[in-house]
């Protein structure tokens, strides 16, 4: 391990990992310190990746039941757990070993251990398997410690059966039943995994409805579908007492969303725990720094992603919603091109949010209900999927691709897309919010046919009531 | 029946101000003309008087905010029933609820500690969160506690003429935003984010830039006439880039302090006067030994009358003749007209070096004015300079500016004129030098002089000839009087 480095970025996920290759790439000395075998962070070991690979199977198997209804039947499938989790584990080791393989062609020297501030230029580091740490000075830092899984408040059970996001990624076994604490994009996400694999899921959410945040004519296309997969979906309901019981966790639950009949009490083999993130700002030695934490526990950054402390950036998770890694690699760049000395800011317009459930759901920029808490006049289109071509020859017309839009300059200024695919398809969206696109230039440019995204240009179209597929004409003013 | 009193205007060209402090409070009754708000324009700070009489029912601006003429500052019961000052602070919590920017209940004005950043939105919300947030606010506001200053409002007695660097507390370095949050704040400008980087890279504020695109979207090219319209504008200063700053901290600890805003406006204005005058500097030195004399025997006569007969005193009197004598000194250029102004007055600044920077006052008519007459007028706008209590117009429609350094050293300096003046004449100290009077050397009293011209309006002959004149007027004051 060297003495001293010009950047040391602390956490090797998408944001830190992203930071440190690009810091190197301006030919900067870097250091990146985690505590995994190679870089990845949550997002490839235990977050994004794992569980996309899984929602692929559970796809294929949904896909394959579908099939009844063309004519096509395949015998019950015969799931090998053993076999789907060394699928799972050969991507993520996969990508993490290629991560690795980057790292060393840049030159990065990557510590595997954990770290701490002795003061704004020094770290202390502890390898992996050592006791004694050692020092690493640095001209500056980068924190990119991420996030983990919140707890539900009072409930103290430890059980193998009460899992969280990561362990459920695990797929120790497929249960019976589960129970999914938290209608968010991360519970959603699994239950569906589990659902498709047979297991019986009822989903707990203590709102009014899934996927608190996003547009409800979106979500109520998905709540369609999840209502269907689950048992049952409690809404304004709450868990309030969790203990082991025979053979499973016995549940309480309460809240007006519970059925008048339903038992206040129920036992699951499993229960998913998904009730959001918290960020990890409890840097040791943090309180040696300027560096400056909000009451929420988030690390508070400039436009440019520096901290309060000039020699430390922060950047991810850490620093703030949306918790998504995607939008943790693009303040990764920034925080580095500041450090390089550019006059940089972490300005999106939009950061798209992608919800890999069946159907899938993403959005872009700027919602309807955000425009309506602004109370900003926008215009609001809406193509159904039931009048696309590509939509219906995958026997999937219950998705919707809505754009929002400036009522006089035509603006895009969000998207928003609930099917199959539309995970894939808001990249367009959210290229079209930054360029500044407007409905115009969207239905201008050419879609090819027969796919998913002519629906965007359709959603343009419907602006001015001239979409092919809809008849709609524009109200006379 | 409630009235509102709204910011009057302030003087030539000023549009706004700063609230250094509010002198009265909801409750408090208020007569015609007494001072209820101490604002900190551009030059001076100044104290708004009242233009109603009543009761206070609510004051509507809070200390570091950035007001505006029209404004309104206090909404005042002039019914004579008493309002009761609850009812006052209620609505005045209510009316601060609706607006983007909450005030904490209770905490008053103090500090501008409400100002603290949006990100830290949370900490202000609780009367924990204030005391928080006053952590915060750090040693700026040390040496004045929270307690105290609320006292000092409530009193509405403010010690008078002191002036408070609100860039301390009020304009405290802005906590940094909590996140993506500022993303959806207000409609972000049509540009792609190539076009956003560039803008930000040449210090443009992408959304000031008018977009030539459909729906007004802004192109590189719309961003680059921008700044070549603002460096083509003249006038206001363009936001030229100026080099990244390297991290300063890599070799040791450093602090960084706004400016204030006469410290700003002296950079600005400077910036901009070097810029476009074509400056030439031209020293020459007089002898006042028997000035020297003079002054000393008159000393007394001026403290008598309540000034003090300085080097400056009588450079404004020498300067205000040649100024008569040679009119192209008493100038400005009209560069878009391609014409010079020649003034009919004389008017001369007096640059002084106050606790809060650079100003310059203005004595007005010097050439109708005696010598003494002028120590007195020069000894009370000095003293008002340090006071903070110059107003506007007391630094305005000069014609020529004297900066006297002598009082602190140095042999000589190049001045830089003060626009729209097209001379500056510079003051070095005094000192004995052998001065050869054909026979032999002799101890004589050297002024060291500096004047720098505007060489579009002024060439260096005339300049050489109107410094000379000024060193003979020194030297044989009867000159004075040709």
């Amino acid at each position: 391990m060297p003495q001293s480095t010009q950047v040391v970025v602390i956490g090797a996920g998408p944001g830190g990992y992203a930071a440190a290759f690009y810091a190197a790439d301006l030919g900067m000395q870097v250091a990146l310190v985690d505590p995994d075998v190679n870089p990845g962070g949550v997002c490839l070991y235990r977050g994004c990746i794992p569980s996309k690979a899984l929602l692929h199977v559970a796809d294929v198997l949904n896909e394959a039941r579908h099939a009844e209804a063309w004519g096509v039947t395949f015998g019950a499938p015969k799931i090998d757990i053993e076999k789907l989790r060394a699928f799972k584990t050969k991507v993520v080791n996969q990508l993490t070993g290629g991560l690795g393989q980057l790292s060393k062609q840049r030159k990065i020297t990557y510590i595997q251990g954990t770290a701490g501030f002795r003061d704004p230029r020094t770290l202390e580091i502890t390898r992996e398997g050592q006791s004694q740490p050692e020092t690493l000075t640095f001209e500056h830092a980068i924190i990119a410690t991420g996030s983990r899984p919140s707890t539900l408040p009072g409930v103290t059970l430890q059980s193998p059966r009460l899992m969280d996001s990561t362990s459920a990624l695990e797929v120790p076994d497929v249960p019976g039943s589960l129970l999914v604490v938290g209608g968010g994009y991360i519970g959603l996400e699994l239950g569906t995994v589990y659902a498709a694999l047979g297991t019986k899921v009822t989903v707990v959410e203590m709102t009014d409805g899934l996927l608190p945040g996003a547009d409800r004519d979106l979500v109520n296309v998905l709540a369609r579908r999840i209502e269907s997969m689950s048992e049952a979906v409690l809404l304004k309901t709450k868990v309030v007492a969790m203990k082991e019981a025979k053979n499973g966790i016995a549940v309480t639950f309460e809240g007006e969303g519970l059925p008048a009949d339903a038992p206040k009490e129920r036992t699951f083999d499993r229960v998913l725990v998904s009730v959001g993130r918290r960020p990890n700002s409890a840097v040791p030695g943090l309180d040696r720094t300027r560096v400056k934490v909000t009451a929420r526990g988030f690390i508070e950054v400039d436009p440019a992603r520096r901290t309060a402390e000039p020699s430390i950036y922060a950047i991810g998770d850490v620093v703030g919603e949306p918790m998504l890694a995607h939008k943790a690699s693009h303040e990764g760049r920034v925080a580095v091109e500041s450090i390089a000395g550019e006059r940089v800011a972490f300005e999106p317009l939009a950061i798209p949010a992608v919800v890999f459930t069946d159907p899938e759901l993403a959005w872009c920029g700027l919602t309807e209900t955000d425009a309506r808490k602004q109370k900003r006049e926008v215009t609001v289109t809406r193509f159904p999927w039931a009048a696309s071509g590509r939509a219906l020859t995958l026997d999937r017309t219950d998705g919707m691709t809505k754009l929002v839009l400036d009522p006089k300059t035509e603006r895009v200024l969000g998207v928003g897309i609930v099917g199959p695919g539309a995970g894939e398809l808001i990249a367009e969206g959210v290229l079209a919010v930054e360029m500044g696109a407007n409905a115009t230039d969207v239905r201008m440019t050419i879609h090819p046919h027969p796919t998913l995204s002519e629906t965007i240009m359709e959603s343009a179209e419907v602006f001015f009531g001239q979409a092919t597929h809809v008849y709609r004409p524009r109200k006379k003013a | 029946m409630p009235t509102d009193f709204t910011l009057p205007e302030l003087g030539e060209n000023v549009t706004a101000g700063d609230v250094v402090r509010v002198l009265v409070n909801p409750g408090d009754s208020v007569a015609k003309d007494q001072p209820v708000l101490e604002l900190e324009t551009d030059k001076a700070t100044i104290e708004v008087p009242s233009s109603v009489a009543g009761t206070v029912k609510d004051v509507r601006v809070k200390q570091g905010e950035r007001i505006k003429v029209g404004q309104v500052v206090l909404t005042v019961d002039d019914g004579g029933t008493a309002v009761p000052p609850k009812g006052g602070a209620a609505k005045a919590a209510a009316d601060e609820g609706a607006k983007p920017k909450p005030q904490p209940a209770g905490a008053a004005t103090e500090g501008g500690l409400s100002q603290k950043a949006p990100g830290q939105g949370e900490a202000a919300a609780s009367s924990g969160g204030a005391k928080r947030a006053k952590e915060d606010a750090g040693q700026g506001l040390a040496d004045q506690p929270e307690a105290q200053q609320a006292e000092s409002v409530a009193e509405s007695k403010p010690r008078r003429g002191e002036v408070v660097d609100i860039s301390r507390g009020a304009r405290a370095t802005p906590a940094p935003a909590a996140s993506a949050e500022t993303v959806d704040q207000g409609p972000a400008a049509p540009a792609a984010p190539s076009v956003r980087r560039l803008a930000r890279e040449l210090g443009v504020d992408i959304r000031r830039v008018p977009g030539s695109g459909p729906g007004g979207r802004i192109s590189n090219e719309d961003v680059q006439a921008f700044v070549r319209g603002a460096l083509a504008g003249g006038g206001a200063p363009a936001t030229i880039p100026p080099g990244s700053l390297p991290d300063f901290t890599k070799w040791g600890e450093v602090e960084r302090k706004p400016m204030s805003n006469i410290r700003r406006k002296t950079a600005e204005h400077l910036s901009s006067a070097w810029n476009q005058i074509p400056h030439v500097t031209q020293h020459d030195k007089a002898d006042i030994t028997s000035v020297e004399e003079l002054r000393k025997k008159y000393a007394s006569q001026a403290e008598k009358a309540g000034g003090k007969l300085t080097m400056t005193a009588i450079a404004l009197k020498i300067a205000a003749t040649a100024l008569q004598r040679f009119p192209q000194f008493n100038a400005s250029a009209d560069v878009a007209r391609n014409e010079i102004i020649y003034r009919k007055y004389v008017h001369v600044g007096v640059a002084a070096d106050t606790p809060r920077g650079l100003l310059v006052p203005v004595i007005r008519d010097v050439d109708r004015k005696g010598i003494i007459e002028l120590a007195v007028e020069l000894a009370n706008v000095s003293e008002k300079a340090r006071a903070g209590k110059l107003s506007l117009d007391e630094m305005q429609g000069g014609g020529f500016t004297i900066t006297n350094l002598g009082g602190i050293g140095g042999t000589s300096f190049t001045p830089i004129v003060n626009w729209p003046d097209v001379a500056i004449l510079g003051i070095s100290r005094a000192a004995f030098e052998p001065v050869y009077d054909g026979k032999s050397f002799q101890p004589r009293l050297m002024l060291p002089l500096s004047l720098s011209y505007d060489h579009r309006v002024i060439d260096g002959a005339d300049g050489a000839r109107f410094l000379r004149w000024i060193a003979d007027a020194f030297e044989q004051p009867f000159v004075l009087s040709l």
